[in-house]
Parts: C-alpha cells; structure tokens; sequence
C-alpha cells in the first residue's frame, strides 16, 4: 500500500511539471502503464513464486527417475517415466476413482442443493433459521466433518451402521464395494451448503413477476419449476457445477481422513495418489506424472464445461 | 368475456391497509381504468383479481363464479405486466404458446391460436427471435399476444404503457383500445397517468390511500369531481382550489376569496347554506379563469409557461394563494409580474366541504 502511494506521489510531481503539451500526453500515458505494471508487480511475483514456477518444475521432474534411496542422483530417462506411469495399474485406478467421485458428487450435490434451496425461497416465518442450517455446512471444517461421518459410520457404535444393518460387519470405510460412496456421501453433506448458497443467490435473482406470470398462464408448480426456474437458473446451475467439480478434484481431507486411499486404492483419487507418491513413496519424479495428469484431465473438463454446457445456459438480460 | 365483481374487498399487509372495502363492478366488454397516484392501492386491487394476492375480507367474483379459492390459473383471467415478464430464454412463439401449453391446447390448434395473436399484433416475422433482441414496443406486444392468445374472461393490465416513450405510448394507447373493440374484451387497466384513464376508460375508478374515491365516465369524473382529491388530481394543470368563509346575506350564499366576495349559483349556495359550512373550498379548472384588468380578485403574474398551443400562467392571489390560468396562445399573454383582475362564471365554479373535501351540491 505504502509504495502505491509512493508512486502515485511521485506521478503527481512529475505531472505538475511543465512540458510541452504533446510530450506531456505521451508521458502521461506511459506513466500510467508504468504505474499498472507496478501494481501487478506484488501479484505477478506471488503467482510467479507460487504457481508458475512449481508449474513448470514439475515438468521437468517428470523427466527424472527418482533413486530408491534419497542422496543418489536422479536420472534423466525422458519420456519412460511418463509411458511406465500412464501404463500403470495404478495410475489408471486413481485417474477411474477420480472419475466416478466426481460423478458421484457433482450430480447428487448440485441436484439438493437446488432442491434445498427452492424449498427455503418461500416466503415463511421462520424461514432464515433453515437457511442458516441449510447453509451450515459451509462453515464446518473438513477435519470436523469427517469426524462426525467417521463416527458415524463406525462399526461398532456408528447410527449408519446401524441403518444400514451392518453391526458387526466389516466397517462401510472398509468395504470396498462402498468405501468410495462413503466419501462421496460425505462430500456431499460438506459440500452443500455452498452448492445451496449458491441456488439460493442465483433463485432470489429471478424476478417474481415471471413466476406470477407463469401462475395466471396456467403453470402449475411443476411446471414452473422446469420451465421458469431451471432455465433462469441455468446459469447458476452452470457455475454450481463446475464449483463442484472443482472441488471433487480437489478433495483431500476427508480422504486422508476417512480411508487414506483404501481399501485397496478404491478411494486413491488423483489429488492423493500424488499424496501418497510424495510423502510416503518419496518418488516426486512419479508424483509429477501423476500432477501433469490431473492438470490435463480438469483442463479437459473444463472445456467440456465450457463447450458443452454453456451453451445451453440461458444468460437472461 | 364476463364481468368482474369486487364486493367490500380490503387488503392488509400487516397493519397496513392497501385496499379498503373497495366494491367495484366492471361490466362485460368495458375497459375500466383503475386510476391513482403510487400507492394507492390500485395495483393490489388488479393483483388480488388475478389471484396473486388473498383479499383479507370481501368477495371477487369473475362471470358468476366466486373466485376467492380459486388458483390463479383457474381464474380464466390474463394479465400484461408493467414489466412485460417474458420468460427472456423463450423465443416470441415460446412465450405466446406457454399459456396454451400450460393447459395442454393440442398441437395444431395451438400453432393456429399463437399464427392468429401473433398476426393481429404485428409479430409474424418476429416469431423465432428472444425477448432480449426486441425493442421495448415490440416486448409490450409480446405480452399482450400472451395475453390474448387463450381468449380469457377478461384482461388485467398493469400499467403496461409506462416503459414505452412518450411517442410510442400514445399510439400503443389508440392500438390497445382497437384491439379492446375487437376482442369484445372485459379489461381491467391500472395506471396512474390520467391521461391515459381520460382517453382509454369506459369508466374511471379512482383510488387514493386505499380507498375507492369516484367511479364514472372520464368526462363526468372531469365535469363532477366527487371530492378534493379527485378534483386536484384530474386536470393537466389541476383544478385550482382557493379556500374562503361562506358569506350569507339577504339574497343568497357567496365566498369571499382574496379580497372580493363571490355570489354561488343558487343550487350550490342552497346546499352549501343546508351544510352548514362556514369554510369551503372552490374550485376551478384553469380553462374556467378568465384574466382581465379589472375586476376585483387581484393577482400578481408570477410564471407564463408556453407550450405552443396553450399557455399556463401561473397567478399569486393577495393572500397568497396560487391560481392557474390556462389561455390559448392566440390571446395576448400578461407579462410575468403584471398585476391582474381573475374572474370565473359561477357555473364553473366546484364547491367542496372545507373539512371532509366532499363535494357540496350538485
């Protein structure tokens, strides 16, 4: 901040200077373009640090061979590393796990948290109290919300267990026919509050006189509900999905917390496996792979999202 | 096309009362305009008749159905929105289809009923295009072919002229009192212009702080205003309206008004003297006021206003009351700070109770 003011000081001196009028202009204008690059300098520096540099230095770890023991010097192989990795069993598992916890999530989320939301946009008393509970999930951590599952789904004393009719039965965390749909039901809860934010926001955006319209027309609620609100919320709807399938790639906590990738790596979503490569198999050469993987597959995507999606979104005026 | 039937209708928002045992009869085929200054509780009224809102007491009836219960979408009712409210992701067919699709209207005949609305307003080549590539006009026509298109009992429009310009509104105005012809159709209009209740109402009803203040043809609204408020509030310029004592000698009832005493007709005075008043308010339209040098009402020229085919000269009475004259231009105009004799003939002349504004006498 102080520089900032620093500089705009300093423009100002050199602007009440006398000059001649057309060299003055042109001065004017590149000391503005001076001064925008040197407000973009901290960010730029930040990201260069942070993003861009790591970024292109993993390029370059893929390239390498990780020693089996730390101290030896890494070796160059190319592209073997790349072709071993992508050819894995194990690779390839994370890159499916990853796929099905995003189709697990994204849908089902997306889908309450419109429903939660059209639920509290009406105009009741007592109304905010559900959307403060609706809304909570938000404000719980990770950490706390896997717990709360954790104990939940406990074999012996968990109250899903015993729902599901599972006492005494291998734990559901366990299973690994259920393990991944454990955390994605527990993504899901975390998950919804802001997916029901967001609903809520985009619903409260569409002018009430449509609905009314829509009532003397003859619409019945249904109706409305399809043919009003979702293609006026098409482009909430939009934004809510890709949100979430953003945070589906880059989900963490709960599975450290909840399985830690097992039972047998049915729930060793990319973002762990890179995990797992660096800090238990200490092999950054690998874990780069994997990295370069995950950056192509949420590009892809994403332009999927961009391509596919959008345009079906309304962008009503 | 049927009537529509308010009976003693109040609506409270809590605590608030925006209508107020309004009871209203619009009859079969007529354009009745509900007119009044914002918030007077006019749109309310059309909101509850449509079904959008619940009257807190008395009866609506649509034709000869009571239709309190009854759902929106039952009431046989289309309304055009001050807004338009096209649905902005359908195209023009989309919107004007949506009432008959919502009641399941059979394909081919659907596509007949939208050709025909679409053709009477003008919209055939329109058809494909969304609501956000139209001009303002064009939407407004939009939302009067949705309207149209499923032939309702009749038609609540609320103030769908006032987001068109001046230019647009007064042909769209001539437009949708030929359409009204047409249809044979039972319209139910809100506005607050009342030059817009002048030229299009069959009847004007006119509402203030909730409360229904004079039902009647525009010009007998005009000619008879039943109070104060009417009375100021149609007119361009308003009436003017000089409060005075009632003065009663041997041969009848005059004010006094700024230094002169003015004899009453003698239907008025009649009733003014049974009434009982010793104030009351006159008034006068400012095409009533004729400026002279002499005469004994004394004023001072304060504004002339031109407005190429009339004049406004805006007059400061002794005791400081205003007083608004309207002159054609072809009459030599006073120069601002004249100083000028106003008269009125006594036929012209409104009188209304100084205390509850209600008319006195016929």
């Amino acid at each position: 901040m102080t520089d900032t003011g620093a500089a705009e000081r300093a423009l100002d001196l050199a602007e009440s200077a006398p000059e001649p009028e057309s060299r003055r202009r042109l001065g004017r204008r590149s000391k503005e373009a001076l001064l925008a690059y040197a407000l973009l300098l901290p960010a730029f520096v930040v990201f260069g640090v942070f993003v861009f540099y790591p970024f292109a230095r993993n390029f370059e770890y893929a390239l390498y061979r990780t020693p089996p023991f730390p101290g030896l010097p890494k070796t160059y192989v190319g592209f073997d590393q790349i072709g071993d990795v992508l050819s894995s069993h194990d690779f390839q598992n994370s890159v499916w796990v990853t796929i099905l916890f995003l189709l697990y999530t994204v849908p089902i989320g997306v889908f309450l948290g419109l429903f939660l939301a059209n639920l509290a946009h009406q105009k009741l008393k007592g109304i905010r109290a559900y959307r403060t509970i609706f809304s909570s999930t938000v404000a719980t951590s990770v950490a706390a919300a896997s717990v709360i599952f954790f104990t939940l789904l406990n074999p012996q004393v968990g109250l899903f267990t015993y729902w599901l009719g599972r006492e005494g039965e291998i734990s559901v965390l366990q299973d690994p026919k259920t393990a991944l749909i454990a955390v994605s039901v527990t993504t899901i809860w975390q998950n919804l509050g802001l997916s029901f934010i967001v609903m809520s926001a985009g619903l409260q955006a569409i002018p009430d006189d449509l609905y009314e319209a829509a009532r003397v027309d003859g619409a019945s609620a249904t109706r409305r509900f399809w043919r009003v609100t979702v293609p006026m919320l098409s482009p909430t709807i939009f934004f809510a999905t890709v949100v979430g399938g953003i945070l589906a790639f880059r989900a963490f906590g709960q599975i450290d917390l909840l399985t830690e990738g097992g039972p047998v790596q049915k729930t060793n979503v990319l973002v762990y496996a890179i995990y797992r490569q660096v800090f238990r198999n200490n092999n950054d050469g690998v874990a780069a792979v994997y990295a370069i993987a995950l950056f192509l597959l949420v590009m892809m995507l994403t332009f999927i999202q961009m391509r596919f999606l959008e345009r079906r979104v309304t962008y009503a005026r | 096309m049927s009537r529509v039937v308010l009976d003693g209708v109040t609506k409270r928002f809590d605590g608030v009362v925006a209508v107020d045992d309004v009871s209203l009869e619009v009859g079969d085929r007529e354009f009745l305009v509900l007119l009044g200054p914002s918030g007077c509780g006019k749109s309310t009224a059309l909101r509850m008749i449509a079904g959008l809102e619940d009257p807190t007491a008395g009866t609506i009836r649509i034709g000869d159905r009571v239709v309190n219960e009854v759902e929106p979408k039952d009431r046989d009712v289309a309304m055009v929105f001050q807004s338009y409210a096209l649905y902005p992701h359908m195209t023009v067919r989309g919107n004007i289809e949506f009432p008959l699709k919502s009641r399941r209207v059979e394909k081919t005949e659907r596509e007949r009923l939208v050709r025909e609305a679409a053709a009477s307003l003008g919209l055939d080549t329109l058809l494909d295009r969304k609501p956000a590539q139209l001009s303002g006009g064009q939407r407004q026509r939009v939302a009067l072919a949705r309207a149209i298109v499923r032939r309702p009992q009749a038609f609540l429009m609320d103030e769908p002229l006032s987001n068109l310009d001046a230019k647009l509104r007064v042909q769209t105005r001539a437009e949708l009192i030929e359409l009204q012809r047409r249809l044979e159709a039972t319209v139910v209009y809100v506005t607050h212009d009342q030059v817009e209740a002048m030229t299009m109402g069959d009847r004007i009803a006119i509402l203030d702080a909730g409360k229904l203040q004079q039902v009647g043809p525009p010009q007998e609204v005009y000619a008879a205003p039943a109070n104060l408020f009417v009375a100021r509030f149609i007119g361009t310029p308003p009436m003017n309206t000089i409060r005075g004592p009632v003065r009663k000698d041997g041969e009848g009832v005059a004010v006094a008004l700024a230094g002169d005493v003015v004899p009453l007709e003698e239907g008025v005075a009649r009733a003014v003297a049974a009434s009982g008043a010793d104030e009351v308010i006159v008034g006068v339209r400012p095409e009533h006021v004729a400026i002279g040098s002499a005469g004994a009402i004394r004023a001072v020229v304060t504004v002339v206003e031109s407005l190429g085919h009339e004049r406004h000269i805006v007059c400061r009475l002794e005791d400081d009351q205003m007083v608004i004259v309207r002159q054609p231009s072809d009459v030599a105009a006073p120069s601002e700070r004249d100083h000028v004799a106003l008269s009125a003939d006594a036929a012209n002349l409104h009188v209304f109770d100084a205390e509850s504004g209600l008319r006195i006498g016929s």
